[in-house]
């Protein structure tokens, strides 16, 4: 299998503090992959990196092979889609406006005829139909974050890069962008999500990404990756993960806590 | 693309229903009013005209202006003929250059503030309450006081350009924070680059003889009066220029109010937009200062006014900034030299008038709904 999106050596540091210290990471089409771990072990960083908002120190990013310095900006945003974790909006423009908005990349391009059926398609995926009249100031947050993720969906690039899609949305809401971006995977697209839910990660991505402390700390299918102890480990917190009907459940394990605490 | 709880897409408006048709209607109505002010204002002063003489005179330069290019056959009827010896002079030498000038310097204000919001990503950014319009002056002033002519009649309006655009410069230097700029260090940073601003003003002024302290003062205050054609053929061109080029831009401009990230992620070359914008903001507002001085707050009220009816997409705002900016300024200008008999008041004193309490609405809105200074 090629990588779509291959990073390799990244290393970054904010001051003195190395926040991604030799990061090795390559998904290829049909892959929905979930970046875990800690408050800032590096994950919306390496996600950063990948989108070319950051230029890491050491290290190199290819996309399908080319270094992304090799892109012009246009030719980026018709690979690649981000989805950045605050969406705010300046000025008071409609809902529609603004996932007309993710179609401006194929602005004369053959894929402009494909407009009203991808923004459709992501006005489906975000459930956001209704909303499509009101001004992005009168919408709650939660329905703001479903109008940035229906643009995101109507950019239609292969490979979409989402800084936690799911922060702000219901439950039906979060099953609905995982189960979403689960099927651009099958579709052959890629996708790389940073997740703090680890039952969601476990639930539709084909591979999950630990990290902490700005490395690597696991890599593998939900079953493989999420080890209980890694994660206790790596969250500082008891984790507990059981197989139930085929399904992995993900919880912290509040029963480890209550007893430390009257011990 | 069906998730698992995705439901069927609804039928999707295009676009709002009846949006373009009310754009149209704007539009049509700010032609109008550009047409019947102008009329209005060209007859008004202490030689008044009327107007069916005001349209005489004028299809009598046409006619002239068609015989001349060998279209003799083309004749526009002459309803009526100015009575007054002095009316044509009046009209053709002092009162059509300055409307002219009126709606020209509108227009370039109103979009200067347009575009200014738009890359700031902040609805209070204003040429004039940022400081680039004193910056302007102040290189003007300079200009005037040191007597450089290297330029020949461009030479001021070459000052207030290079004033401008490092105010400009500085204000978004200054005042951006993590891609955006907030209301509080703005407006402080617009304070702050007054203030230098007008330390330099009240320099040049020290240094100036009585007849340049009154070209300064004239600079500080704002006024049409005495606008020759030799004037507003230096302004129109400049104005056409910045206007196209800001609409060249309206589509990033767009874009960017998702963010400058995200914008960059929707292929937007941001560097080289946000310099294009800087440039054209410093260019729309420099030429006007440097013939006209300091007219306030027109670049904040009327793209205001345009985002409230209009909404904010950018093509439309630039359009209808352009024209509601010219209308107002052509009103403001002829309640300026006919409100008080014998006298022309300066005309930044009158926007400002409007425009200061205007801004003190927005900003206690803004706080309102920001819920505090943000």
């Amino acid at each position: 299998m090629s990588a779509r999106i291959e990073a390799s050596g990244i290393v970054l540091s904010y001051g003195p503090r190395r926040v991604l210290d030799g990061v090795d990471l390559a998904v290829g089409a049909g892959e929905l992959v979930a970046l875990v771990g800690p408050n800032g072990a590096g994950k919306s960083t390496l996600l950063h990196v990948l989108a070319g908002d950051a230029t890491p120190e050491q290290g190199t990013v290819l996309l399908d092979g080319v270094p992304l310095g090799g892109y012009r900006p246009l030719e980026l945003a018709r690979l690649r889609s981000v989805l950045t974790q605050h969406n705010e909006v300046s000025f008071a423009f409609t809902a529609a406006e603004v996932i007309e908005m993710g179609r401006s990349p194929w602005r004369g391009h053959d894929d402009e005829e494909q407009d009203d059926a991808r923004i459709d398609s992501g006005v489906a995926a975000a459930e956001v139909g209704h909303l499509l009249e009101r001004r992005m100031p009168e919408l709650s947050g939660g329905e703001r974050a479903r109008v940035a993720y229906a643009r995101v969906r109507a950019q239609a690039a292969d490979i979409m890069l989402l800084d936690e899609p799911t922060a702000s949305l219901d439950v039906r809401h979060q099953e609905a962008v995982l189960a979403g971006l689960a099927d651009h995977a099958r579709a052959g697209g890629t996708a790389i999500v940073v997740l703090h839910d680890l039952d969601l990660a476990a639930a539709y991505a084909d591979r999950i990404v630990v990290i902490d402390g700005g490395v690597v700390r696991a890599d593998g299918p939900p079953a493989a990756a999420l080890d209980p102890d890694l994660l206790s480990a790596v969250y500082r917190h008891p984790i507990s993960v059981e197989h139930r009907d085929g399904e992995l459940v993900v919880r912290p394990d509040r029963t480890r806590i209550r007893k430390d605490a009257h011990a | 693309m069906t998730g698992a709880v995705a439901t069927a897409a609804p039928a999707r408006p295009r676009r709002a229903a009846g949006a373009s048709g009310r754009r149209r209607l704007v539009i049509a109505l700010l032609i109008v009013a550009a047409v019947v002010f102008s009329l209005v204002s060209a007859g008004l002063g202490q030689l008044s005209v009327p107007v069916p003489e005001i349209l005489g005179s004028i299809a009598n330069q046409l006619n002239a202006g068609l015989a001349a290019i060998g279209l003799e056959a083309v004749r526009l009827p002459v309803v009526a003929e100015p009575a007054h010896p002095n009316a044509e002079a009046t009209l053709w030498m002092i009162r059509f250059p300055r409307i002219a000038m009126a709606l020209v310097v509108g227009a370039a204000l109103a979009v200067g503030g347009a575009l200014m919001q738009g890359v700031f990503r902040n609805p209070l950014a204003e040429p004039a309450i940022v400081g680039v319009s004193s910056g302007a002056a102040f290189a003007a002033s300079l200009a005037i006081v040191t007597g450089a002519t290297f330029l020949g009649p461009l030479t001021s309006p070459g000052f207030a350009f290079v004033g401008g655009l490092a105010a400009t410069l500085l204000v978004y230097w200054a005042s951006r924070a993590g891609g955006r700029t907030e209301v509080v260090t703005l407006v402080l940073t617009g304070i702050a680059v007054n203030a230098v601003a007008g330390a330099g003003i009240a320099f040049a002024t020290f240094l100036s003889t009585t007849q340049q302290r009154e070209q300064i003062v004239f600079w500080q205050l704002g006024s049409l009066n005495g606008t020759r054609w030799q004037d507003v053929a230096i302004v129109l061109p400049v104005t056409v220029i910045g206007v196209a080029g800001a609409l060249l831009l309206a589509r990033r401009l767009d874009l960017l109010a998702l963010g400058e990230r995200q914008a960059s992620h929707l292929g937007v070359p941001l560097e080289r937009t946000r310099i294009i914008a800087v440039v054209l903001v410093a260019v729309l507002t420099a030429s006007a200062v440097a013939l006209c001085g300091i007219i306030a707050f027109v670049g904040l009220v009327i793209p205001h006014l345009v985002r409230m009816v209009l909404g904010p997409a950018h093509r439309t705002l630039i359009v209808v900034s352009a024209l509601g900016g010219a209308v107002l300024l052509l009103v403001a200008d002829t309640v300026a030299r006919t409100a008080v008999p014998y006298a022309d008041l300066p005309i930044g004193m009158l926007t400002a008038l409007v425009g200061g309490p205007f801004f003190f609405w927005l900003l206690r809105r803004a706080r309102l709904r920001a819920g505090g200074w943000a």
